[in-house]
């Protein structure tokens, strides 16, 4: 058994991007392999936004590019509008994705540093060779709806513009291709809190506005909280837990999770609601050119036992919607029920 | 409680600063990186500074430590006094002296600081044997009690080892014990933990915390991470484009700040116990070019509550209750004091 499981899956098929036992994996040197994602499965419904959570290297972008097939996932299956991507050829894939749209963290270096915004923004219609009269226009509409104003940056450089205007040009050069998913890696991370909240807030207004689904990808709880409808904690390739995000920081119980939510500064009266503060035995991530066996945080985890290194844990139901792949947590929620 | 707060109070304070700014002189002209930043910080105290990045955190810092001073195209004016010697008055040598046994620092990217090709031991002994003569064993022992303090496990195997043999966490450590080497008065930390995994950043900014207590050093948190410096920090001076806009006691700050740009700010961190999907209080606009800021208030431009004196005079920064002062003609939920009318130009003296 490659993952965690799909308990989480819901039983519906209406699912705008269906991605099943995704593992990516990096061989580097003689025979070793980075197992950056190892068995990553998500149902996004239509105009659903799901977090993904985890500390650096726990596979979030890993997972996110693989969904765009960039590069393509070692395994598994990712099905976007009611297509199968992996194994697509280029240009095919080309086709396919084109709804499905990708945003990074650093939009400065995520934009060619030569071209002006109007071109930037013009990028996908390029490729798709569209050139109608209304080209001008559609631009202009879409700068304004991201919040920048044409007038101003038409002629512009990256340089010439902050990191916030810059990310609000990769999304407006996003939006063009009309998309019904975008993927979300890091968007706010390197931004400044002030020009954070206004991205957030531009996301969350353009998700509504063009119908979007989103992935939004990210190491903050709180940031995720807001933006998600459900959360997914990764932990080194491997699903941790699954939940709506609505009363996250009370509701949250794998110990990875605990340990996120204990470690938000000034959220130890938040996190306090549910027992004792999870204090990591280790700070070190392991590697992930050889994860532990069996639960792969029990090296950090103060509730492991014999067993979490000798059976992996699944995911499975602790309440409605609400998934965890921990063996000891499954005890705990049978008792609070 | 009451008799420590009376101590710290009347200790004198052990790093003073009066009217410091920092210009460079650029191409594109004067950038007034630091601009009339007063402040003191007595022992034990841990002083938050906080702002958007550009906002002149990292300029304070490294001016308050000496290691920006006048020379070539930079000017630094006002004054650093550190335990009673005014930093900039002092010779490049005289000013190294102090480094170390009188102030320290730690930096954002441990990696930036620690020379790669020497093995970690180095970095700990040379200070120990330079400032406070130890011998090679005597510094190697202290060594590797300080790795241990700052949670180093197996140190004595770790003076060996070279900084890219170390995960983020661990380097930002040694940086830690490098700092502490020669006992410091006042450290100075410049987002200690900003590179750092959110797991991580709790264990430093907690380390941090519990040096700083059981030594009584003065600390510096500069950080723009509001969430770090509240609850970790006794008061906080707010800065925006290289002034100080609002300095007041954490909680009070955090309760109910005066600034509407300090206000701003805590509104557009999103909490962690607000239902999903909240709209957030963002800030319109960005930040002042700083080699050409805008006139009266810097904050103006961006402002919810700015009328058309904001954009004529620069508002002072005046006490409105003892330990808060604010530099704005319309704070929030605080009436100014009454101050006798000031002559124009008179508006540039100021203290936090
Ligand atoms: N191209 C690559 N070659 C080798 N290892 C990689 C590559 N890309 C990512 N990795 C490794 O895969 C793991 C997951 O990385 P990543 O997906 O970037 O994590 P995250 O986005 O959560 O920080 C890390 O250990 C990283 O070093
Ligand atoms: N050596 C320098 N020459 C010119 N400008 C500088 C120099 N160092 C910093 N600055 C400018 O000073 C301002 C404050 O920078 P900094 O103190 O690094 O901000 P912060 O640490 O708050 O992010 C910025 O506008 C920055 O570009
Ligand atoms: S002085 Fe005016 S513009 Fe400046 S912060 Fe106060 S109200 Fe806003
Ligand atoms: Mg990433
Ligand atoms: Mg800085």
């Amino acid at each position: 058994m490659a993952g965690s499981g799909t308990a989480h899956l819901r039983e519906s098929d209406d699912a705008v991007l269906d991605v099943r036992d995704l593992v990516v994996e990096f061989p580097v040197g003689r025979k070793q392999v980075v197992h950056a994602v190892s068995g990553l499965s998500i149902d996004l419904r239509e105009g659903e936004t799901l977090g993904i959570l985890g500390e650096s290297g726990c596979g979030k972008s890993s997972a996110g590019r693989a969904m765009m097939q960039l590069p393509p996932p070692t395994s598994g299956s990712v099905r976007f509008a009611d297509t199968e991507l992996v194994g697509l050829k280029p240009r095919e894939l080309r086709r396919a994705r084109s709804r499905m749209q990708m945003i990074l963290q650093d939009p400065i270096s995520s934009l060619n540093p030569r071209r002006k915004v109007k071109d930037l923004v013009a990028e996908g219609l390029a490729v798709w060779g569209y050139d109608g009269d209304d080209r001008d226009g559609l631009l202009r509409e879409t700068l304004l709806a991201v919040g920048l104003d044409p007038e101003v940056v038409w002629e512009r450089r990256p340089h010439e513009l902050s990191g916030g205007q810059c990310q609000r040009v990769c999304i407006a050069r996003a939006l063009l291709m009309d998309p019904t998913v975008l993927i979300c890696d890091e968007p706010v991370s390197s931004l400044d809190v002030s020009v954070q909240a206004q991205i957030l807030n531009l996301l969350e207004r353009t998700k509504d506005r063009y119908g979007l689904s989103m992935v939004f990808i990210a190491h903050d709880v709180a940031v995720v909280k807001n933006i998600s409808d459900r959360v997914m904690v990764l932990y080194l390739g491997k699903t941790c837990e699954v939940l709506p995000s609505d009363g996250l920081e009370s509701e949250a119980v794998h110990p990875y999770t605990r340990l996120l939510l204990a470690s938000v500064p000034g959220a130890e009266e938040v996190a306090a609601g549910r027992g004792e503060a999870i204090v990591p035995i280790s700070s070190e991530l392991p590697s992930p050119l050889a994860p532990p066996s069996g639960c792969r945080f029990r090296t950090r985890c103060p509730l492991a036992t014999e067993r979490c290194a000798e059976e992996e844990p699944q995911l499975r139901e602790v309440r409605p919607g609400h998934h965890v792949a921990c063996h000891h947590v499954a005890v705990t929620a049978e008792e609070n029920q | 409680m009451s008799t420590e707060v009376a101590s710290t109070t009347q200790a004198p304070p052990v790093l003073e600063v009066v009217d410091l700014e920092t210009r460079f002189h650029t191409a594109r002209g004067v950038v007034r990186a630091v601009d009339g930043v007063s402040l003191s910080l007595r022992a034990g105290e841990t002083l938050g500074l906080v702002g958007e990045s550009g906002s002149g955190k990292s300029v304070l810092g490294r001016t308050l430590m000496g290691l920006i001073a006048t020379g070539g195209t930079t000017e630094v004016s006002g004054t650093v006094r550190i335990a009673g010697q005014a930093v900039h008055e002092l010779s490049g040598r005289q000013r190294r002296k102090l480094w170390g046994p009188k102030i320290a620092m730690v930096f954002q990217d441990p990696m930036t600081s620690l020379n790669p090709v020497r093995p970690i031991g180095v970095h700990l002994t040379d200070p120990l044997r330079l400032h406070l003569g130890l011998s090679r064993r005597a510094a190697k022992e202290r060594a590797v009690e300080l790795l241990d303090r700052v949670g180093i496990p197996d140190p004595r195997r770790r003076l060996e080892q070279y900084p890219h043999e170390l995960s983020g966490g661990m380097r930002q450590r040694v940086m830690i014990a490098v700092a502490l080497s020669c006992d410091p008065e006042i450290l100075i930390a410049d987002e200690p933990t900003t590179a750092l995994d959110v797991t991580v950043q709790k264990q430093i900014l907690d380390l941090l915390g519990s040096l700083a207590r059981e030594r009584q050093m003065a600390t510096v948190l500069i950080s723009h991470d509001l969430g770090a410096v509240e609850g970790r920090t006794d008061r906080v001076v707010v800065m925006y484009a290289g002034r100080a806009v609002e300095t007041a006691p954490t909680t009070e700050l955090f309760a109910a700040p005066h600034h509407p740009y300090a206000e701003a700010l805590i509104g557009s961190v999103p909490a962690l116990d607000a239902p999903p999907h909240t709209v957030l209080r963002a800030i319109d606009g960005t930040p002042p070019d700083m080699a050409n800021p805008p006139v009266g208030c810097r904050y103006a431009p961006r402002c919810n509550r700015a009328q058309d004196l904001c954009r004529d005079q620069m508002p002072l920064l005046l006490d409105t209750s003892p330990g808060r002062s604010v530099a704005c003609h319309f704070p929030v939920s605080v009436a100014l004091p009454d101050v006798p009318e000031v002559p124009d130009g008179a508006n540039e003296k100021e203290t936090v």
